[in-house]
This record gives structure tokens, sequence and C-alpha cells, in this order.
């Protein structure tokens, strides 16, 4: 097993650390999340570019019920708390009467691929200019590690004991290569924040998907392939591995629709 | 249009009465999904919003509707959304949110015969989930009862004022008949109900403040607790708005207690009876929650029973036997799966009431 991000030691390196630098967006208080949980690397960011942006007075963020149900506590903006899988209709809803506002939403894959299949179609179908943040940890985190639409086929959750058997269950749910082909979607793009290099990449489409919204063109999409350490039995370290040898060979990262393509 | 008088009355069905209605109140958006008997609604909305004020967005469910709702609310608009009984089974896990969110609203449901797909005939079988709360979690919501086209204009006003005083859902409560039927209406001018966006309203977050949180998850039971605690305060404290209709109650000897359509059969039936010098009195609820126990408990002092009809299998009559306390006999009369009572079998009821 190859994992040349270990053996470059990139961790001691204080320079490529990406949680040293603490925007004003974002609340100090610890973390809920299990450790090595990427939940804290992708809120931090998403607020570094609030912050770099000048726009935390105009955001307003919807984050519906699994493991990220408290943004609230660390993402300095307004934000509403919304049930499982309806994050993009309330956030059309807080759109549609503050047009003039940026809304995110910031979803798991069992919130926007599952129960809330729909709310998401529906939101990119109109072309809601609002951005949608899809953190896919391929697991139900919030309930205790169970079979999410992206569960990998053969991956062991405690509602697929056996692995995932395709046969049964059908497969993983590619929420976001569906959104690319909506005509209201704008900019739709894959990424990954588990190797400082990934997590400076995912920074710049985020920053990217922020703008485009003000083209007020179409929805933005950003997905996140991500890690459950908890739920997946697996050490932080090993998680990384299996994001880089099972999770982005089905989720290759990348752009899947840009507003000049 | 006018009367010459300076008044704008028109003759107008149930459902665009109510939606025009809210378009004069000031409502700044509309979230809703067809369903008979109430499609009307957005049909006039979708016609009317653009050439005027607001925002309408036919949603792809009533779950995505009601979610519209609450985000909207949150950020502090006037938002109303209409439904009938399938649709609003539908939005009741959005409705407990905005009840423990604290987001005021108005939900308007034009009740058809059920369970089930049911009929599209009118009912009143939503009674239960309407004044009990609906979805999941201690919560009420106020509930008002319109019997008349003219009522579901001026319920709309009075409904956006609770809601918005109190910071919940508030309801009106109409069968399909009223949603269908047309009558004269007089409609009130615009801009007679102000309304400022509240400062707890997510409108992005200035320096000047902390950060605004709508949200419904108290995770630690001590703090749900003295949530629930502050929201059955709240309902105690909306008693004050409590109202009804009583009408020949001095001298009855049967008070009949009905709302919304049967409530008027009922009235007929009442006259009726009168004509054969039966005392016969009507009271109508117009808020079916805060329900008027106390007005009721009263007339247990002087009249010797109560005939309770509706459009359904029987539900008000537990508010009317726990109001009356069993000091009196309280008898029901129903019809259901959107069967209309006629005044005659009213009338048989009355007549077979042995005082
Ligand atoms: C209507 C409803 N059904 C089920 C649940 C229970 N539930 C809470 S979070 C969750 C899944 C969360 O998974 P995901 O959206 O992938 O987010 P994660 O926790 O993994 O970050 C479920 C099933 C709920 N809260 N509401």
């Amino acid at each position: 097993m190859e994992r040349t991000f270990i053996e470059e030691d990139w961790m001691s390196k204080p320079d490529a650390l990406v949680y040293d630098n603490h925007p004003e967006t974002l609340i100090d208080r610890p973390l809920h999340y299990c450790p090595g949980c990427h939940h804290g690397v992708a809120h931090k960011e998403i607020m570094h570019v609030v912050e770099e942006l000048g726009i935390q007075s105009e955001v307003i963020g919807v984050a519906p019920v699994g493991c990220s149900v408290f943004a609230y506590h660390y993402m300095n903006v307004d934000m509403q708390e919304a049930a499982h899988g309806r994050a993009c209709a309330v956030a059309t809803g807080i759109k549609r009467v503050r047009p003039d506002k940026t809304v995110f939403t910031y979803q798991g894959d069992g919130d926007l691929a599952a129960i809330g299949t729909a709310e998401t179609l529906h939101a990119v179908n109109r072309g809601e200019n609002i951005l949608i943040i899809f953190i896919n940890n391929a697991i139900y985190g919030m309930t205790g590690g169970q079979m999410a639409p992206t569960t990998l086929e053969g991956m062991q959750t405690s509602t697929t004991p056996y692995g995932r058997n395709i046969k049964d269950i059908g497969y993983p749910l590619k929420m976001t290569d569906l959104v690319a082909h909506l005509p209201g979607a704008y900019y739709v793009t894959r990424q990954s924040v588990h190797t400082p290099n990934a997590v400076r990449k995912f920074k710049k489409a985020l920053k990217k998907a922020f703008e485009y919204l003000k083209d007020e063109r179409g929805t933005c999409f950003v997905e996140i392939v991500s890690n459950c350490p908890s739920g997946w039995k697996m050490t932080p370290v090993e998680s990384v591995s299996y994001i880089e040898e099972k999770m982005l060979p089905e989720f290759p990262v990348g752009d899947l629709k840009t507003p000049e393509k | 249009m006018s009367e010459g008088n300076g008044k704008d009355v028109r003759l107008m069905k149930g459902n665009e009465a109510f939606a025009e209605a809210a378009i004069r109140a000031g409502m700044d958006a509309y979230f809703g999904y067809p369903i008979t008997p109430q499609s009307e609604a957005l049909e006039y909305l979708t016609r009317e919003i653009p050439k005027r004020q607001g925002v309408v967005v036919q949603a792809e469910s009533e779950v995505a509707a009601i979610n519209m709702i609450y985000g909207a609310a949150g950020a502090g608009a006037r938002v109303m959304t209409s439904s009938s009984s399938p649709g609003v089974s539908l939005m009741q896990e959005g409705i407990s949110y905005i009840a423990s969110a604290e987001l005021p609203c108005l939900l308007v449901n034009i009740n058809r015969g059920g369970p089930g797909l049911g009929t599209i005939q009118p009912s009143q079988g939503d009674y239960f989930q309407s004044t009990r709360g609906g979805g999941h979690g201690d919560y009420r919501t106020p509930v008002l009862a319109p019997a008349t086209v003219q009522e579901m204009v001026d319920f709309v006003f009075e409904g956006f004022r609770i809601a918005e005083e109190y910071r919940t859902p508030t309801l009106i409560l109409a069968d399909g008949a009223l949603g269908q039927m047309m009558e004269r209406v007089e409609l009130p001018p615009e801009g007679s109900l102000p309304h400022e966006i509240p400062s707890w309203a997510t409108t992005g977050k200035t320096p000047d403040r902390e950060s605004n949180v709508i949200t419904s998850l108290f995770i630690e039971p001590e703090k749900m607790e003295k949530v629930n605690e502050k929201l059955q305060e709240k309902y105690r404290s909306m008693e004050k708005e409590i109202t009804f209709e009583a009408e020949n109650v001095e001298d009855a000897d049967i008070v009949v207690v009905a709302y919304g359509l049967s409530s008027r059969i009922s009235q007929k039936a009442m006259h009726m009876a009168r004509e054969k010098g039966i005392r016969v009195g009507s009271f109508r609820p117009k808020t079916l929650y805060p329900f008027p126990y106390e007005a009721l408990g009263k007339l247990a002092e002087t009249a010797k029973s109560f005939l309770v009809v509706e459009m359904n299998a029987g539900q008000m009559v537990e508010d009317v036997k726990l109001a009356v306390n069993g000091k009196r006999p309280v008898g029901f009369k129903g019809r259901m799966g959107g069967m209309i009572p006629d005044p005659d079998e009213i009338l048989a009821a009355i007549e077979n009431i042995d005082n």
C-alpha cells in the first residue's frame, strides 16, 4: 500500500498545516466531530472563503440534519437548521425572499442523495441561485454508520454487515453526475479534502462557486469526497488511504460543468 | 367591483378570496402544490403576483413547499401556503419544525374527505390533526375556522397577525365547500397590515450583532424542556384570541355546537326548530384552538343539553364534552367522507333529544 502523502511526512511541516490560521468567520470552540473527520476541514475552508470574499454579512447558510447539523456552532454567519433532506427547499425559500443574499447549503449524502433527492434535483432544475455543498462520506455518520446511497460496492456498514450488495440494494448514486446534466446547474465540481493539496484545490473551487453565484445564472454544486473514520471503523490515516484507493476511483475529482464549457 | 361607496366588494370563490386577501395583507411569498379542492389559490397567485408584488413558487411537493415556508419565514418574510388534507399530512414534519423554531406563517387547509386519498368533497375530518398539533412533539397551532367567504378573507389578516404576534404557524381550517363556493366579499385595502423584518431573522450577520440562528434542535433535555415550557406558556397566553359566535343561547334548552359549513346548516336547523317551538340556540367557535371551553362551560349552567354537528365521525365533540364536563348530555350528529348534513336531518336529531 503506497501512502505518498504520509511518506512525505507533511504533517510535521508547519508550513503545510491547514489548521493553524483561524478566520474571523469561524467561531473558536472545540469541534464535536470525531477525530480525523473531514467536516471540520470543510467548515474551515468554507469560512475562509467567506472571509476572503468579504461576504460574511451577505451569507445565509442552511445545515440540515446529519453530523453537521451543528454547523451554526462554528460558522459565524446567519444560519438555519433544516429538516433531514430539505436543505435545498429551505434555501429556495430564503433565496426567493432575500435575492440579494448569498445562500448555501451544507448537506450529507443521506440528506442530499436519499431522503432529499427530490428537493435537490428540483432546486437545481429550477436553477436556484444557491450554492449546494455536498459532503459525501459514503455513510450515515450521525445515526451510527448505516448504508448511504453513496456507499461503495462491498463496503461494510451497520446495515450492510456483509458488504453492500449491488444486486440487492443498487449502485452508489452519483448525484453530482446527475446534477451536472441539468440545465439549471451552472457550476458543478467534485473535490476532496484528504490532503493539503486537495484542500487547496477544494478551496479554489469553492471560491469560484461563490463567485459564480454572483452571475445569477443557476445553481453551483460542490461535492466533497469525504471520510468517516468512526463509521468506516478506521483510523483517520486509514480513512485517508481509503479515500485515495476506493472512493476517488468511484467518485473522481474535477469539474463536471463549468460556465465556460 | 365597487358598490359606489368606495368599498371594494366582489363576488368571489373562497379559494380565490383568501389568495387575494393574502396579497392585500402584504404576503411576501407563497409556496404551494396543487391539490383539489384548493388549487385555485395557487392558480390565482401565479396569475396575480407577477403583476403585483411578492414571490410565488409551485414547489415539487407539499414537503418542499412547507420547507420553503420555513426558510422564507426564517429569513423574516410574511409567508403562506395552502393545501388540502393529504397535502397537509405531508407537511406535518415541517409544521412541527416551524412551531419549534417559532417562525410565523399562515397555512390554509381546505379540508376534503378521507382517510387516504378519500374524496375531493368537503369534510371536517382534519379537526384532530389541526387542533392537536398534527405533527410530532408537544406543540399546538392556533386554528381559525371561517364559515363564510368573507371570513376566509378576514381570517387571513387575523391569521398573519396572530402568527407574527406569537411567532407560530397559524392555521385556517375550512372545508372544501368554503373553498369552492362563491359569495359576496368586501376586500380590505392593501397595506393595512404593516410588517417589518424581525431582528431574529436570518438576513446576513452584520458586525453589530451575533449571528442569527433558526433551529429546532435542543440536544440537551434540560434545554429542550425549557423550550417546551416556553411554548406551553405561549399557548396559554393565546387564550385571549378565543372568538366564537353565540345565537339564541340565552333561553336555549338545546345548544347546537358546530363550526364552518356545518354551523351554517345547524343555524338553519335551529331556526326551523324555533318555528316548531323548540328552544334551540347555536354556538360557533371561530377559533378551534384555543377552544372556547369557558364560554361553553358557562352555557352548561343554563342549557339542558348540547348537540354537536360535524362533517366527521365526532372530533370537536370531545372538546365540547371537556367544556361541559359531564354537567349535561352532549349528543352528536355527523356525516362523513365528504357528505354534507342537511338541515332536516339536524332538525330530526334535535327533535330526538329527550330533555
Ligand atoms: C425524517 C428523518 N428521518 C431520519 C432521521 C435520522 N437521521 C438523522 S441524520 C441521518 C443520516 C445522516 O447522514 P448524512 O446525511 O450522510 O450526513 P452525515 O451524518 O454522514 O454527515 C438520518 C437517517 C431524521 N433526523 N429525520
